[in-house]
């Protein structure tokens, strides 16, 4: 080896990324040239210069604080929900909302199996609006659609108009979500069709949350007295979220 | 996977590696304001993309997020510093002097050592770092630069020269500049 092609792998050699073939060969070089040796002994003084701790730069302690808190905020809000208006607000006292807050964490565990029921309420809605499928039982009157689902369903779904909210009840179908038969509820909003599934669910209350837009539909999810609701629409978030807590908040038909 | 249980996770197996994040943005940037902003973004944007971490070296991870973030944001804010397409050949710096090799270098102060690494252009800067301050294997740098372990080895090579001269400068004329 002479020193021009020893030169180039002196630095090789100090970073520790020589292969072994060449490292003897190199080492007997350096041992019987001075211009390398000098050049292998640079290097060395070179990165033991740059190896020096006061060269790093620690991240600022705010700077660490700033992203943690940034991060946990997101997470917070994601899937977000939202505590809508505050005269509805004010109705449920601050120790519910602490046990719905509560609630919705254990909701929103396994979020897989969730957003595969997601995705089915979503084709459900789309198959209501394409094929003659919407309703089963065609009535503005809740009087009419409620029984309509006994003896069709093992549950009885709560049945409410909301025509004065400008929701109003069109009527009702059976529906299969989620490996099992739910009522399927029909309002209008205008043009707008909202399909509200419901079924019985052994799990106390969550609130109403917003869950992320698949296909540009809207979906709402909450449930309360044993029932779980997803509300499912082309209406845009908040106006969905409206007809939830209108729905939320009209009287149940005692049949 | 929860989002509370991803952040979880993200802040054991990520977040640790903030200071090598840092590091590398305040080595970039120049500034502790513009390395602050970079490392915010890279870090949000790290969890973002937490899903497609496959459990590999972390601080590897989060690096290449810290510095493609970094250039987007030099792309935006002081573009004038960007080489362009990058020659090599023509970023080397002149030939060290015959002399300047043969001088015996000194273990030098941290302050000059600093200074000669700001100096040096970022493309250069990187490598130096990257190797030196946190260690990194030609592989790694390679993967995390995103260049070939060739182009490693000769902007590493160039950037000692530079450095090497520098140190050299500040004892050989026996003067402070």
């Amino acid at each position: 080896m002479n020193c021009q092609n020893a030169k180039p792998l002196i630095e090789i050699y100090a970073d520790g990324e020589l292969d072994a073939a060449r490292i003897l060969e190199l080492e007997k070089h350096i041992h019987e040239c001075p211009a390398c040796a000098l050049a292998w002994r640079n290097v060395q003084i070179l990165k033991k210069s740059l190896k020096q701790d006061a060269l790093a730069f620690t991240a600022p302690i705010e700077l660490r604080r700033d992203i943690i808190a940034e991060l946990r905020s997101q997470v917070e809000r994601a899937p977000r929900w939202s505590f809508g208006n505050w005269n509805w607000m004010t109705a449920v006292s601050s120790t519910a909302v602490a046990c719905f807050a509560v609630l919705l964490v254990v909701t929103l565990i396994r979020p897989s199996a969730q957003q595969q029921l997601t995705q089915e309420i979503v084709s459900s809605h789309v198959r209501s609006l394409m094929a003659n499928h919407m309703l089963d039982v065609v009535s503005t009157d809740q009087h009419t659609v409620k029984p309509w689902f006994n003896g069709k369903l093992d549950f009885s779904p709560p049945v409410k108009d909301l025509a004065a909210q400008e929701f109003p009840l069109v009527g009702g179908r059976l529906d299969y979500v989620g490996g099992r038969s739910v009522a399927a509820l029909v309002f209008q909003h205008h043009k707008h069709v909202i399909n509200l599934f419901i079924w019985p669910l052994d799990k106390r209350g969550a609130k109403p949350a917003v869950w992320p837009s698949i296909q540009g539909y809207n979906v709402i999810h909450w449930s309360e007295t044993g029932m779980t609701f997803w509300a499912v629409s082309d209406l845009n978030e908040s106006e969905l979220m409206n007809f939830v807590q209108d729905f939320a908040a009209a009287e149940t038909l005692n049949p | 996977m929860d989002e509370r249980e991803r952040l979880k996770a993200f802040e054991q197996t990520v977040l640790p590696h903030l200071d090598a994040a840092y590091n590398l943005a305040r080595w970039l940037a120049g500034n502790d304001h513009d390395a602050q902003d970079v490392t915010q973004e890279a870090s949000l944007r790290a969890f973002k993309f937490f899903g497609n971490f496959r459990g590999e070296n972390a601080r590897a991870w989060l690096l290449t997020i810290v510095r493609n973030t970094f250039y987007n944001w030099l792309q935006k804010n002081r573009s004038g510093e960007i080489a362009g397409e990058l020659d090599d050949e023509a970023l080397a710096v002149e030939d060290v002097s015959v002399n300047a090799e043969t001088v015996n270098l000194r273990f030098a102060d941290a302050s000059v050592v600093r200074r000669a690494i700001a100096e040096l252009p970022v493309e250069f800067r990187e490598m130096v770092v990257l190797r030196e301050l946190e260690g990194f294997s030609y592989k790694e740098i390679a993967d995390l630069a995103d260049v070939p372990i060739g182009t490693v080895m000769s902007r590493l090579a160039r950037a000692r020269k530079q450095l090497h001269k520098r140190l050299a400068g500040e004892f050989g004329s026996g003067g402070k500049q």
